[in-house]
């Protein structure tokens, strides 16, 4: 008989543990996962601000479809082995939609069990490329752009000036290194366009007359550098001063004012990517005036990008018009909707289009959008 | 064809910039056996009083050439001052003690103008005017070679042939040479040893000085850094050429400018430096004194 008893208690709470997702019809509940702590947690938290002031807009306008959001926060201090154990506690805790993970690499560790749980995850700031471009997840979107998308733009925009063979030239750093690699790769992959040079020069040097003879040897019509703006001045001004007079197309290394104040006339003309400008946006200074009035200090990292996250999985899960997987994907890949870093929709691999960089030109001295 | 010649000027303008601030090392080395650290920066700082004085006389409306003859002797005149100065504090106080110490005197004063010139100046990059003006007549070699490419080559072959002929029949160029020799010596016959070492140092100073004018108007920019990277291929081709031989700088200069373009030119600007580092190996092993150095170094 006690045994029976004791069988009835453990079944009662079986059931009360499963309560919440059994009961979430009233309820919807956002999974926040990322750096809460430890080093990195300066990354994540702004992230899980960004969820609560989603959520509190959102509730107080009536919820998603009748359901007032709940945000579930777990930590994963960054590291791959907590992510895991944070997506299966929100998996078990009956979560559909994450907005997370922060960091590239406790992302990839997650995505696995998010996909066999039929999540939708969203990722304010992992910007690996391959997480979305592999196409292994395709319940994985982010609102920023990957490490290749400056490549990848100022590769398009090269073809669209018509350039055929590129000199691929870069500072052989982390940062302008692996920019240029990822535009080597993006040319290659190009069949009308080649790589006729893909050198690395020395920071610092005296002079790059010898590159630039190079550059002019290989018959390029066009050069793509990767890395910041001493050396790019430097290129530049004896790229002019031999009389190349091609098309030289940079990072956000060199979309710096300090580059056509050192270079002056011969800066005319260069090309360089550069982040999109979106404090002027309603919406961002919305979302940066409710976080002063909640928190009392101005927001921190990737914080309009976790906000614009969540704002485009609550607003898919509103045109699925529930938490039906299938359903959420197809409407975050399919309707627009307005965030502080833009009017966005996700491409077929889950990359936010219209976000990350546009290209800039140097005209009259300033650097001017022309993309 | 075209392409060797282009890398050719290429590397024999920048190996006359190294030759330049290399002559200024191996003249202090060969006559106190001190490797000027700071000389670098006293190259820096020469290009910095170009700019500032440029500067100036370009908002009075100088005309072009005299804004480069003006700036030239600001800047020779301030930078020997800094180079005469650094001497009398951070060395001769050392003349007597173990050659280390001069060595770490020399490294803490080129610090300690690098930064004094960040904060004084500013961190950034400078943006240098184009002193040196167009000339008709290089129209036809067009990209081989540019008129300030070719005012650096040739203010470096007169500075060294002048030089040459300085130390060779001045009163004070041989009295450099007595101190080299045998500084008790020169100290007994009369030779007032400070002054000349004081000389020495100007002399050094100001050619590095006229580099610095000249190569910052050919680059079109500076920072308070630029010191260090030049002083230390300067350095080099010092030690390649033989340090404390002049001819031995200038072909220093010369020998690794070239192997740096045509290193980059032929193979690739990533392993520039290997070449020429590998070069200085090379020559050190089977020459160790340098390739005009003599088994007993002949200095000045």
């Amino acid at each position: 008989m006690r045994e029976i008893v004791k069988r009835i208690l453990l079944a009662a709470a079986l059931v009360a543990m499963l309560a919440p997702s059994a009961l979430a019809g009233g309820k919807l509940l956002l999974g926040v996962a990322g750096a809460h702590s430890g080093d990195l947690a300066s990354y994540g938290l702004p992230t899980v601000n960004a969820a609560k002031l989603v959520a509190d807009k959102i509730n107080a306008a009536g919820g998603v479809n009748g359901m007032t959001v709940e945000v579930v926060a777990e930590d994963d201090q960054c590291k791959p082995e907590l992510a895991t154990n944070a997506a299966t506690k929100l998996l078990s805790d009956g979560v559909k939609i994450v907005l997370g993970h922060i960091c590239s690499g406790a992302t990839k560790a997650a995505l696995p069990i998010y996909l066999d749980g039929e999540m939708v995850v969203m990722s304010p700031s992992a910007t690996n490329p391959p997480l979305t471009q592999s196409g292994e997840y395709p319940n994985f979107f982010r609102t920023i752009s990957s490490d290749d998308a400056q490549a990848s733009l100022d590769v398009a925009y090269a073809k669209t000036l018509g350039l055929k063979k590129l000199a691929v030239i870069h500072d052989k750093g982390d940062y302008g290194k692996g920019f240029a690699t990822f535009a080597k790769q993006f040319l290659d992959a190009d069949p009308s366009m080649d790589v006729v040079l893909f050198e690395g020069v020395t920071p610092g040097a005296v002079d790059y007359s010898a590159v630039v003879q190079k550059i002019k040897s290989a018959g390029a019509d066009g050069v793509v550098f990767g890395g910041y703006h001493p050396e790019a001045s430097k290129i530049v001004m004896a790229m002019r001063k031999k009389g190349l007079d091609i098309p030289f197309i940079s990072d956000d290394g060199v979309k710096d004012d300090t580059f056509i104040k050192v270079a002056g006339q011969y800066a005319e003309g260069v090309y360089a990517s550069g982040p999109k400008d979106f404090s002027k946006n309603p919406l961002f200074i919305e979302a940066v005036a409710a976080h002063k009035a909640k928190f009392g200090t101005d927001p921190g990292a990737f914080f309009p990008e976790a906000y614009s996250a969540a704002l485009a999985l609550l607003n898919a899960v509103k045109v699925a018009g529930g938490t039906d997987y299938a359903k959420v994907c197809e409407a975050l890949r399919t309707s627009f909707v307005d965030t502080p870093v833009g009017k966005i929709k996700f491409d077929a691999k889950g990359d936010a289009e219209g976000v990350g960089f546009s290209i800039y030109q140097v005209k009259g001295g300033k650097y001017v959008q022309v993309q | 064809m075209e392409y060797f010649l282009e890398l050719f000027f290429g590397g024999l303008t920048r190996g006359s910039i190294y030759a330049l601030i290399a002559l200024g090392y191996t003249m202090v080395y060969g006559i106190i056996e001190l490797i000027n650290f700071a000389h670098g920066e006293i190259y820096m700082i020469g290009a910095f009083t170009g700019l500032i004085v440029a500067g100036l006389l370009t908002m009075l409306g100088f005309p072009g050439i005299s804004i480069l003859a003006i700036a030239l002797v600001c800047a020779v005149i301030w930078a020997a001052a800094y180079g005469y100065t650094v001497e009398k504090v951070a060395y001769k106080p050392l003349r007597g003690a173990p050659r280390l110490s001069p060595l770490i005197s020399a490294i803490g004063m080129s610090i300690f103008l690098q930064n004094y010139v960040m904060l004084s100046q500013t961190s950034d990059f400078l943006p240098f005017p184009e002193l040196v003006p167009k000339f008709g007549f290089m129209k036809h070699f067009g990209s081989m070679l540019s008129s300030s490419e070719l005012v650096i080559v040739v203010a470096t072959v007169l500075v060294c042939v002048g030089l040459t002929l300085f130390i060779k029949y001045t009163r004070l160029g041989k009295a450099m040479r007595a101190t080299a020799q045998n500084r008790k010596m020169a100290m007994l016959v009369g030779i007032n040893v400070d002054m000349v070492i004081s000389a020495t140092f100007i002399i050094g100073s100001s050619l590095a000085a006229v580099g610095g004018v000249l190569i910052a108007s050919h680059i079109g920019q500076i920072n308070y850094y630029i010191g260090f990277i030049a002083g230390i291929k300067a350095f080099t081709a010092a030690v390649l050429g033989g340090i404390g031989s002049l001819p031995g700088a200038m072909l220093g200069g010369l020998v690794l400018g070239l192997t740096e373009a045509y290193a980059t030119g032929y193979v690739s600007s990533d392993y520039e430096d290997v070449f020429a580092f590998c070069l200085l190996v090379l020559i050190l092993i089977f020459r160790p004194a340098g390739i005009m150095g003599k088994d007993k170094i002949q200095k000045v």
